[in-house]
């Protein structure tokens, strides 16, 4: 580290000299780039929350304008705490608590399946753990989409449909996490897994002890990736639960735009709003672990 | 503290390749073993065996009184030091050393006592809230040895603990390592390449090739009555000079010039001089032609031809050298005979 300090501060003493960095092409090119990039993602999103806080005949209308109206509080109320649907069980509310129990629960897991898994597969003399890690390698190729009917029809006689594990359980079956686990695993050096045996911690000591610790980064990129991916489940979630306190809110917002009753005009501004909503957990999830995993990327080395 | 016996222990690896073959040495209570020899010779096999992290093959291994073939590694009542030192990367300095002693559900009042002797000892006091990653090669290096003495274990093992050290702070823990053991008395087996931490740390070396045990002795018997070619030229830097000679008559011919007694040997023999043993003398019998001089401060090393072999001589810095023509006698008493073919010590 210290012998870089001359080197680090060699530019920054010339450009202070000079005061006023020359602005370059590539510069101006580059962020042109970024600036586009991020309007592109934003503008849609600005658009919808336009949308939201207007009524909603004037979205028919209209469409979206650039003024800013004044039925947000109102939309939010309705969209939180106002039951669509005959038994008036759907709420934004439990519709948003529901999507956390499919994200959590789906992520945790998975990921507490997968590092079981790759901990039999890589620390263990089984016989055939590496044909065993194909056979669920090859499960990569069949996401649930692929055996969704299958999949249904086992829920289905189980008795799971309209049930939390009937939700999350079929989702949690595939190799993604079992996959990058045992890649993990493999580079933790063989000598730490010999000193832990001297030190006479057991197998499931290590494993508590040493390697869920290791592997903390890992655990906070997978749930990531996973708790994401469960959120924004769609077609799973449509088939399987078929009460509305069951509904989660990706599932939810489109029941809304759908309730067409009489010549009224579908709400838009509601589910424009939860639209919204149902954005921030996984931004807040990605935000918070993100610098968690970069702290323990930084701090540990293996 | 233990005594440890190896009978005809061997280890073949499941690929077929026979890592070990059967070997049988008895290491006394308190005393500090070297096992030596070049890259691949089996010897991290060898030692983990005994500390239980690989299977053995055949033969039995005793530490203390007891039969540990089939012991787990917990409770062999042994600790290790690694090359790479394999601290856990994720518990402070304390932790690492304390993790042994509370996985044996030691009292929480004597983990603290052990661990605070133990870092005291090596000097990690202030570096016992610190996570691996924090310090320094040599430092890493003493918290696997104050993992290994929290212990109090019957053995110690050590597997090539320097090598990610430099020279300078190497020759430092070199001395350490032997003093710790010295006052803790602790029986100790230390894997190396080096043969200079060989020389330097061992109570008695044990020299390795190729899955066997070529010789057994103190530094001493080591370096001067090397058992084979092999130790001869492994052991020393610069290594013993070997050069084909005639037997005859009792006595050792080089060419012409004799250049040492022997009795009952006849026909080819390897002769084998110290670098160190090849003194220049006006009048001596040999003649060298030094073509390279190696300047080391302390002394030089002098490399040049006789006949057709190559020799290495050393000599002290006050002696005047140039490159040419010089002679030279060698030390009464000082060479080695090995058999010409199999390489064993006459
Ligand atoms: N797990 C294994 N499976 C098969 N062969 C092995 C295995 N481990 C080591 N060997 C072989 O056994 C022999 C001895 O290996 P070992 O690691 O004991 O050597 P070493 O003397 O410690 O060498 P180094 O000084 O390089 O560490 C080598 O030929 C090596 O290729
Ligand atoms: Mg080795």
């Amino acid at each position: 580290m210290s012998d870089t300090t001359p080197a680090a501060l060699a530019p920054a003493a010339t450009a202070g000299t000079r005061k006023r960095r020359r602005i370059r092409a590539s510069d101006i090119f580059d962020h042109a780039v970024l600036i586009a990039g991020s309007a592109l993602m934003l503008i849609p999103l600005l658009m919808v929350f336009q949308m939201a806080t207007v009524p909603d005949v004037e979205v028919i209308k209209t469409g979206p304008t650039f003024t800013i109206g004044d039925q947000l509080d109102d939309n939010f109320n309705k969209a939180m705490f106002q039951a669509s649907g005959f038994s008036g069980e759907n709420t934004g509310s439990r519709m948003l608590l529901n999507s956390f129990i499919l994200g959590i629960g789906f992520a945790v897991g998975k990921i507490v399946i997968g590092m079981m898994a790759a901990y039999a597969i890589v620390y263990f003399r089984l016989r055939f753990a590496t044909l065993a890690f194909w056979v669920i390698f090859t499960t990569l190729l069949l996401p649930l989409e692929v055996r969704i009917l299958p999949s249904y029809e086992v829920v289905q006689k189980l008795g799971m449909l309209n049930t939390y594990q009937g939700l999350i359980i079929p989702l949690i079956a595939s190799a993604t996490a079992t996959f990058f686990f045992r890649q993990y695993f493999r580079s933790i050096p063989e000598e730490l897994v010999e000193a832990a045996r001297i030190d006479g911690a057991g197998p499931v000591k290590f494993f508590i002890d040493i390697l869920v610790p290791l592997s903390r980064t890992m655990i906070a990129a997978m749930f990531i990736i996973m708790f994401v991916y469960g959120w924004n489940q769609y077609l799973w979630p449509t088939m399987i639960t078929t009460e509305e306190d069951m509904f989660t809110l990706v599932r939810g917002i489109k029941q809304i735009t759908q309730v067409m009753e009489g010549n009224r005009i579908p709400e838009y501004g509601r589910a424009n709003l939860l639209a919204i909503i149902a954005i921030i957990p996984p931004v807040f999830v990605v935000i918070f672990f993100q610098s968690w995993f970069v702290k323990g990327l930084m701090e540990s080395d293996k | 503290m233990a005594q440890v016996s190896l009978n005809n222990i061997r280890k073949v690896y499941p690929n077929g390749v026979e890592a070990v073959t059967p070997s049988s040495f008895h290491i006394q209570d308190g005393e500090f073993v070297v096992l030596v020899g070049p890259s691949g010779c089996g010897k991290s096999t060898l030692l983990r065996m005994i500390a239980g992290l690989e299977d053995i093959t055949d033969g039995t291994l005793k530490i203390g009184e007891r039969e540990v073939n089939d012991t787990d590694p917990a409770h062999r009542d042994i600790a290790m030091v690694f090359q790479n030192y394999a601290l856990y990367p994720h518990m402070t300095v304390r932790k690492n050393i304390a993790y042994g002693l509370k996985n044996r559900k030691t009292p929480a009042d004597e983990i603290a006592r052990k661990v605070a002797e133990a870092s005291a000892l090596l000097n990690l006091d202030e570096y016992l809230d610190r996570k691996p990653s924090q310090l320094s090669g040599g430092q890493r290096q003493r918290v696997a040895m104050g993992r290994a003495i929290v212990r109090d274990p019957a053995l110690f093992l050590f597997d090539e603990p320097l090598s990610n050290l430099d020279a300078k702070l190497r020759n430092q823990m070199r001395i350490e390592i032997k003093a710790l053991q010295r006052r803790l008395g602790v029986t100790s087996i230390y894997v190396t390449h080096d043969q200079v931490e060989a020389m330097t740390m061992a109570d008695r070396i044990i020299v390795m090739n190729a899955g066997k045990i070529e010789q057994i002795g103190t530094p001493e018997e080591v370096y001067h009555r090397p058992a084979s070619t092999f130790v001869a030229s492994f052991m020393g830097a610069p290594p013993m000079n070997l050069l084909s000679a005639q037997a005859r008559d009792g006595s050792v011919h080089y060419g012409d010039t004799v250049v040492t007694g022997c009795n009952g040997t006849e026909g080819q023999v390897t002769l084998g001089i110290r670098p160190e043993d090849i003194l220049p003398d006006d009048n001596g019998p040999l003649a060298i032609h030094v073509d390279i001089i190696e300047e080391l401060g302390a002394h030089r090393l002098l490399h040049g031809s006789i006949g057709d072999d190559r020799l290495t001589m050393h000599v002290g810095k006050d002696t005047p050298v140039s490159t040419g023509p010089v002679s030279v006698s060698v030390k009464p008493g000082a060479a080695s005979l090995f058999h010409h073919q199999t390489g064993q010590r006459l």
